[in-house]
């Protein structure tokens, strides 16, 4: 049984002082502490104060920096393989800075991560025009094996074919895996000595045990993760700072927590790199302060504007492979917001307040990838806030609170984008996705890539009919998904073997439990394409067009069908259907580590990647083109309005979904009504989505700026919603182009 | 579904009906008695252009707004061009209407309603009665977008249906109402004089398209009429836009409206101050 470790007795005496005691006092239980301690908030906004000169400077300070990293790619690149201890500590403004520390000795200068891969190291380097170092390409090549070679050596061919044809691409075989939510706050609230003993006393556990190959790999790696405590500890020391006790106010909190991110950021480079649940804890720690008169509420807002620009300049050394499927330099510093705890009370606090008005603060940005768990009892003060912010920057994603909390408790977070976990206690082994859509193709082409002619699915008698005949076609679409599913989890399983064995995440994994709930995060993309085109084969007439190699490369459809985005159960069955299907086929398949299968309806710009490999579709979409994204409906096919289309994703089920369900809305704001009116429509469409069993939405409300950008880039707002007030839309169909330009126009002045 | 409009039911409906003119503009432009005719009380068809959920600027709150096809007035600055004609439209079943509606209505009952636009709905007065009445009987919120001209054909008592009359009204000076929309400004007063009369609330819709209805004087005179009128919770100035311009060219019409632009703020203020001098609560 952990206690506070006898040297650090005193400090963490008075750490915890005036806390309201509980099992988290004897074990680690950041729920409990959580629970008896936080206060929820009820009231608006009016009480946060605005960005310091402090903090002004601090941010223009780095916008040279960021001009120079846009103009070169990246501003700057560091060759000492990177780790918890590589980099000597680094400013932006050290005599200035309130939250300290960088993943490299210097500001957005980005750190090579080799125990991934070489080979990926040394193309992102020559992409960026840098020379790989070639003692390091002789160490990662000669004396020490790699992920990504690891991966490679126990591919098998018929994964490697999937791969190359474009139906299982995005894989995390060449990339940090990411997806894991080290518990950060751990670090705040015990100091990293007690989280020392009480790792020790989890391998002690373990000692008894007989060594099967499970317990040793446990003990392996809680070796590993005893060896990145002490590191963490004295990377935080290096930088002034005893992390040894807990923390002893709010700036601390927040200081240590981010230590703890720290870390996990120069070990690893995972796609997604998300930070959790912070502000509620965090505000307990703000409460006390401002109680005891030791900070300000501008003081306050300080910390956390200070933080965030830490997280905005988080950066990751990337291939060009990699940025075609994730563009944009993400990072997915997810941090949650809001919800409501599992005894009723809302878990809102000033804080979820503090962490919105950064971006008022600082500007709108990508990063923090804030979220904001949704549900009807929200206060209403929260609400507004939130959505209003969302009118001012487009800068949050809002997620169903009453989904989520029944299958991972009130102290779960978001990786990346949709995926939820119990902080602590739940990793998730990344899958990417599949593309849904070839699938599809290679079933009514006998498994044959309908791009290269190549044999890649299992060999099936080809169709010959003149029309297609549903039945028939998901009669061949049922072997496909069998192979698809089963190359997909045996691709995942050699992935996550290999990055245990080779580039294990020790310090994210020391702030888990021991034993935690791991799920395999499997995906499909081109969702409302595979249910388009089943639609128009089951209620029109679809004739395939078939090139000199007797592939479907084209289809011509007679006919009248329903489309999936219109809330009609005729198209949207078919969606679900696809979905639960997919889902029972990979539930078919043993997991490494006996992982709990979960799949997304996810792609994020891996859309654009996966369109371009597929051919013509059944639905109308040519070759080429980019898929929807996520779960959205086809664009243009949703002909009923926003809420028509919320209410056909919002049926796709979330048990056979488990790993998140995504949906992007794009709006253009009416002038029309007071700016109250405005917010509660807002608030209304977020109830309704959300009590008809939505489970994601990211909204983009476009104003002035981002109305010009969506007048030279459509695609970047999906699910545009261009409206004028009696304005009946189906008839005509102006290109977005033509609509915006209109909008632009009409709009001038009024947004 | 998605079926195009352009022209070809209008066409068969002349062709049956035998009509002596042939040239398509004038027969487009005119106004058919089947445009007007009332149908039986039994599942009334109604016709519509389409639908559409999740508005915002239709009424208040999120709404489920039906264009119904069939207007009497001929706007020089329609953005529905095609939906002057009822036939032109989608046969639609009260029934059905309301299997629609139906799949909203726990979600509009939370913060919105139904709207019925077009077109004027009340070219379809016996169908819209009926999914009033019907969207009444479910708890939900009725409004009606309608530019007033046949408001006679509705009794007191099937106004009691609609929660919000939305009224479009295309200016204050007679000239220039008769120049808009063809049609005298007149009957569209009456009724909403004795919309207030019955204290039915109602928002008042001015469209401002600089060069055609933003004379300071047809202004004035539409702020004057409105103001005594305390049953207006609002005013909104809708400006005018060009999206509807593609409607007119895909259905060959003449659109004399072709190279106008939209209001600036500035003349969208000074219109606003019109009507916000005299008490009015103006967007």
């Amino acid at each position: 049984m952990a206690t506070v470790p006898k040297s650090n007795g005193a400090r963490s005496e008075s750490a915890w002082r005036g806390f309201t005691g509980g099992a988290w006092q004897t074990r680690v239980n950041l729920r409990d502490f959580i629970q008896r301690n936080y206060t929820p908030y009820e009231g608006d906004g009016s009480f946060l104060q605005g960005p310091t000169e402090r903090t002004k400077g601090m941010w223009q300070k780095l916008k040279p920096l960021f001009a120079k990293e846009r103009e070169k790619g990246i501003l700057d690149v560091s060759q000492v393989p990177s780790s918890i201890l590589a980099h000597a500590p680094g400013y932006i403004d050290k005599a200035n800075e309130i939250i300290v520390g960088l993943q490299t000795e210097a500001p957005l200068k980005r750190a090579i991560m080799p125990f991934g891969g070489w080979r990926v190291v040394a193309a992102s380097l020559e992409s960026y025009g840098y020379k790989p170092d070639a003692a390091l390409g002789e160490i990662f090549t000669k004396y020490r094996k790699t992920h990504n070679d690891g991966v490679f050596d126990a591919y098998t061919p018929e994964i490697r074919k999937a791969r190359s044809s474009g139906i299982v691409t995005g894989l995390p075989d060449a990339y940090g895996r990411g997806r894991i939510i080290g518990d950060y706050r751990r670090v705040a609230l015990y100091g990293v000595d007690f989280l020392l003993e009480d790792k020790a006393r989890e391998k002690r556990e373990l000692d008894d045990r007989h060594s099967t190959e499970e317990v040793i790999r446990l003990r392996e790696e809680l070796s590993e993760q005893l060896r990145s405590l002490k590191e963490l500890k004295e990377m935080a020391s290096r930088y002034g700072h005893d992390i040894s006790a807990p923390a002893a106010n709010a700036r601390e909190a927040v200081q240590w927590t981010y230590f703890g991110y720290l870390a996990a950021i120069k070990q690893q480079n995972g796609a997604a790199m998300s930070a959790g649940r912070l502000s509620t804890f965090w505000d307990i720690y703000f409460e006390r302060d401002l109680n005891e008169g030791t900070l300000t509420e501008a003081q306050a807002q300080e910390i956390v504007d200070d933080l965030v620009i830490k997280w905005r300049i988080v950066r990751f050394l990337r291939a060009p492979e990699y940025n075609e499927l994730f563009s944009g330099d993400p990072v997915w510093v997810t941090e949650v917001v809001g919800g409501m705890g599992e005894d009723g009370r809302t878990l809102v606090t000033k804080s979820a307040f503090r962490m919105l008005q950064t971006l008022n603060n600082l500007g709108a940005a990508p990063e923090p990838n804030i979220t904001v768990f949704w549900s009807p009892r929200l206060p209403v003060g929260f609400k507004n806030f939130a959505i209003k912010a969302s009118i001012d920057t487009s800068a949050i994603q809002y997620e169903s609170d009453d989904l989520m909390r029944p299958k991972w408790g009130d102290d779960c977070a978001i990786a990346c984008c949709v995926s939820a976990m119990r902080v602590g206690k739940q990793m998730q082994f990344f899958g990417a996705r599949v593309n849904l859509a070839k699938t599809l193709l290679y079933a009514l082409n006998g498994g044959r890539d309908e791009v290269t002619g190549e044999q890649i699915g299992p060999m099936l008698a080809p169709i010959t009919a003149e029309v297609l005949d549903y039945d028939e076609v998901l009669g061949r679409l049922d072997p496909m998904l069998d192979w698809l599913a089963k190359t997909y989890v045996n691709a995942l399983n050699v992935i996550h073997y290999m990055h245990d064995k080779y580039c294990y995440e020790a310090v994210e994994m020391a702030l888990h439990d021991r034993d935690v709930l791991r799920t395999m995060a499997c995906g499909i993309a081109g969702l409302s394409h595979t249910a388009d085109s089943l639609s128009a084969i089951k209620y029109a007439k679809v004739r395939p067009v078939r090139d000199a190699r007797g592939l479907m490369v084209d289809f011509k459809v007679e006919g009248e069908y329903p489309y999936y985005g219109n809330n009609e159960d005729d198209a949207d069955d078919i969606a679900k259907l696809l979905v639960s299907k997919m889902m029972g086929k990979i539930r078919e398949y043993p997991t490494y580590r006996d992982a709990v299968h979960t799949q997304s309806v996810l792609t994020i710009t891996s859309n654009v990647v996966y369109g371009k490999k597929t051919g013509t579709t059944p639905d109308g979409r040519k070759k080429g083109e980019a898929f929807a994204p996520g779960a959205n409906p086809s664009n243009g096919r949703d002909s009923h309005g926003a809420l028509a289309a919320l209410l056909s994703v919002a049926k796709i089920p979330y048990d056979d979904a488990e790993d998140g369900i995504s949906l992007t809305l794009s709006v253009v704001p009416t002038a029309l009504g007071t700016e109250a009116e405005r917010l509660a429509r807002g608030c209304g469409a977020l109830d309704a989505y959300f009590s008809s069993g939505g489970f994601h939405v990211n909204i983009n409300v476009l104003n002035r700026e981002t109305l010009a950008d969506a007048m030279k880039h459509p695609d970047k707002y999906p699910q545009l919603t261009v409206r004028v007030s009696g304005y009946a839309v189906n008839f005509v169909k102006l290109t977005k182009e033509q609509q915006l330009d209109v909008m632009n126009r009409t709009f001038h002045g009024s947004m | 579904m998605n079926k195009s409009l352009v022209g070809s039911r209008y066409e068969l409906h002349v062709a049956r009906e035998g009509a002596a003119e042939s040239k398509v503009l004038h027969d487009y432009l005119a106004v058919y008695p089947g445009d007007e005719e009332e149908a039986g009380e039994k599942d009334v068809v109604g016709f519509v252009h389409s639908y559409e959920v999740g508005t915002t600027v239709d009424g208040p709150g999120i709404r489920f707004v039906a264009f119904l096809t069939g207007c009497p007035l001929r706007c020089k600055f329609c953005h529905n061009p095609d939906t002057w004609h009822k036939h032109n439209g989608h046969p639609v079943p009260v029934s059905r209407a309301m299997r629609q509606i139906g799949k909203y209505a726990n979600v509009l009952k939370m913060s919105g309603g139904v709207t019925l636009s077009g077109g004027d709905p009340m070219v379809q007065k016996a169908f819209v009665t009926q999914v009033f009445r019907r969207c009444k009987a479910l708890g939900l919120h009725t409004a009606m977008e309608t530019a007033g001209r046949l408001g006679d054909r509705f009794s007191d008592q099937e106004l009691q249906d609609i929660d919000l009359e939305i009224l479009d009204i295309k200016g204050g000076d007679p000239a220039t109402f008769q120049e808009v929309c063809g049609h005298p400004l007149k009957p569209t007063l009456e009724f909403a004089q004795r919309l207030a009369a019955l204290g039915r609330p109602a928002w008042i819709r001015f469209v401002l398209v600089p060069g055609l209805t933003d004379g300071h004087d047809n202004v004035e005179k539409l702020a004057d009429l409105v103001a005594p009128l305390k049953n207006v919770e609002r005013v909104e100035i809708l400006r005018f836009h060009q999206m509807g311009r593609d409607k007119w060219h895909k259905l060959r019409i003449p659109y004399g409206l072709e190279s106008f632009e939209p209001p600036s703020a500035e003349l969208t203020e000074r219109v606003r101050e019109q009507f916000r001098s005299r008490g009015l609560t103006v967007y």
